[in-house]
């Protein structure tokens, strides 16, 4: 039976750098492949609302009348399913998070008119 | 890949024999479920032996009244209690009766079969 | 005889976040009767069964817990796969093998610093912890989730592990090995740890089989019982033989863990080098059968999980049921704590590694 057997971790860890970093000052990289969050492409969205009706948290509204996109931000899990049925290829999961926010956010995009590409995102 | 499945049929009032022989038999209770069914409830009893998987299937109306087997597997009021609360099976003599507290849900018997007039 | 007092534990206590509920009835210092309750937290998921078809319900079913929740994705779709009769591509077997037993190393790293912590020994809690970051760090590389990873579909895995990664991997588990191996030998030698741990808790082969106990605690009164050698994945193409300890107190169990924190990186190395090339998912579509049901059973980081999944001749699941580990060793915990000094109260309660919001869906 050993009396303090941690000593040696501790100690060594005494003069390593810190396992944390000094966030917001340094911030983590985000892995390529990471899932962050859901990027909507407006110019290829037939706003066929598959995404909407597949999506396991209720997050996406498509309005086919107003042609327009929206995801509830919180809601939204990062599972990727509405990437995987998309039938366009329209959505992508964009590997940065979300910026923190101190209320729920709803994004919302509209289809592009022919002549003026607009995108507007609205709180 | 794909382990065979042993489901077996039994009626309600055997069940409490068939369940005494499990236990001679060395089986080990894995678990109970409910299913609520059109025509009333299908409820599971899974037993283990060495890696084998049984299954008592009992298939009956809503209102029937089934004795617990608590009494043998003591394990089994975890079970007994949580088809009570959530689906409102009538069980009889469970060793450890929680009288319907067990899980705090909002409102009784939350996944019970649906009455005629219930659903109109 | 003293007198009789009831103290209410949980349903919010500092030794575990999670909301149990025990009243443990005390003679004086000693626990006599314990009566466990839960619910406090029940969400009814297996309920979105009715709302959800098949394929996207496996991600409900992943979110059913955050720390086995790969488990609970394969356990889903391999019961669903059963239910289809489909063949599901070798390479996502291996590769679905590979992130459980990942997930099972960052399990126990969790329980290991929380064990520690229930103790009061805080910079082992703080240095398992640290180590854990790592594995988490590797779950991102390569499923882009560190947490939930949404890789696992009816029919296979949606992300490949190429040679370069899979090696990465391997590589960073052994260089994890000898840190493990220091934080580990704290749990097997020092005295504080020993004292806390030996002799308490203590359930016998015949209890444990009794109380149908599953998992880490079966395992560590003796019985040989582990879903692996039968359930799904590859284990038996790698030689897997279950971690056994005869004790069957509160250190045995502990000792359970970390053997398997090492075998499962053994385990990993192998998959690895046997992993074959070919396809990682099979299209599925079609519907379920009606009255058809099928049970998969697969050991999760905390014992034997159950899913039972009956379908109903359309595209959605009449029932799915999932029984966890946590459900199971209730029972066995009730009956350790009987008897024991109420400072040990703690101890019980983790070593049986209780998940419940597993338990309530």
């Amino acid at each position: 039976m050993a009396v303090m057997k941690i000593k040696n971790v501790v100690l060594r860890s005494l003069f390593k750098k810190p396992a944390t970093l000094l966030y917001p000052v340094v911030c983590r990289e985000y892995p390529e492949k990471g899932k962050g969050h859901i990027a909507v492409d407006m110019s290829t969205c037939i706003c066929c609302s598959i995404c909407a009706k597949k999506c396991p948290a209720d997050a996406i509204k498509v309005d086919r009348a107003n042609k327009s996109w929206e995801i509830s931000r919180m809601s939204c899990v990062q599972c990727g399913c509405c990437v995987d049925c998309c039938p366009k290829g329209s959505l992508t999961m964009e590997n940065t998070y979300t910026q923190p926010d101190v209320s729920l956010t709803v994004d919302t995009f509209f289809k592009p008119e022919e002549e003026a590409p607009a995108e507007a995102a609205e709180k | 890949m794909y382990t065979k499945q042993n489901f077996i049929n039994i009626e309600p009032a055997d069940l409490f024999n068939r369940v005494q022989d499990m236990k001679a038999e060395g089986y080990r209770l894995v678990q109970i479920c409910c299913t609520t069914l059109k025509s009333g409830f299908e409820v599971l009893y899974s037993f283990d032996l060495d890696g084998e998987l049984v299954s008592l299937r009992l298939d009956m109306p809503a209102n029937t009244e089934i004795d617990s087997i608590s009494k043998i597997y003591w394990p089994a009021f975890i079970y007994e209690n949580e088809m009570k609360d959530l689906f409102g099976l009538k069980i009889r003599h469970i060793e450890l009766d929680f009288g319907g507290h067990f899980f705090r849900v909002a409102e009784e018997t939350p996944w019970a079969p649906k009455t005629k007039a219930e659903v109109e | 005889m003293g007198k009789r007092t009831v103290i209410p534990f949980g349903p919010q206590h500092p030794v575990l976040p999670e909301p149990v509920h025990l009243d443990l009835v005390l003679d004086d210092e000693k626990v006599v009767d314990v009566i466990p309750s839960i619910g406090f937290v029940h969400r009814g998921l297996e309920k979105l069964v009715e709302i959800r078809e098949y394929p996207e319900m496996v991600y409900v079913s992943e979110r059913i817990c955050g720390i086995c929740s790969f488990g609970h994705g394969w356990g889903y779709s391999h019961a669903v796969e059963g239910l289809l009769n489909a063949e599901v591509p070798e390479r996502a077997e291996y590769l679905r093998t590979i992130w459980h037993e990942l997930s099972r190393i960052h399990s126990h790293l969790l329980w290991l610093g929380l064990l520690a912590d229930g103790f009061g020994f805080e910079s082992l809690f703080m240095h398992c912890w640290k180590l854990r970051e790592t594995v988490l760090d590797l779950f991102e590389e390569t499923t882009g989730g560190r947490v939930i990873f949404s890789v696992c579909r009816v029919g296979g895995v949606s992300r490949d592990m190429d040679k370069e990664t899979l090696n990465k991997v391997v590589k960073t588990l052994r260089g994890m090995e000898k840190e493990i191996k220091e934080l580990t030998d704290v749990f097997f030698e020092d005295y504080s740890v020993g004292n806390r741990l030996k002799g308490v808790g203590f359930i016998t082969k015949e209890q444990a089989m009794e109380l149908c106990a599953v998992g880490p605690v079966a395992r560590g009164s003796g019985i040989r019982q582990d879903m692996r050698l039968s359930g799904p994945g590859i284990y038996n193409e790698l030689g897997f033989e279950p971690i056994v300890f005869e004790e069957g107190d509160c250190w045995a169990r502990c000792m359970v863990r970390i053997g398997e924190l090492f075998q499962s990186i053994d385990l990993i190395e192998k998959a690895v080098e046997k992993i074959p090339e070919g396809d990682i998912i099979v299209p599925i579509k079609g519907v379920l059968p009606a009255g058809e049901a099928y049970m998969a059973r697969l050991e999760q980081p905390r014992g034997e999980a159950i899913y039972y999944v009956r379908g109903q001749g359309t595209k959605f699941l009449e029932r799915f049921r999932v029984r966890t580990p946590t459900c199971m060793n209730i029972p066995a915990m009730v009956k350790m704590l009987q008897g024991c000094d109420l400072a040990d109260v703690p101890m019980m309660i983790l070593t049986i590694d209780p998940c419940i919001s597993c338990t309530e869906r």
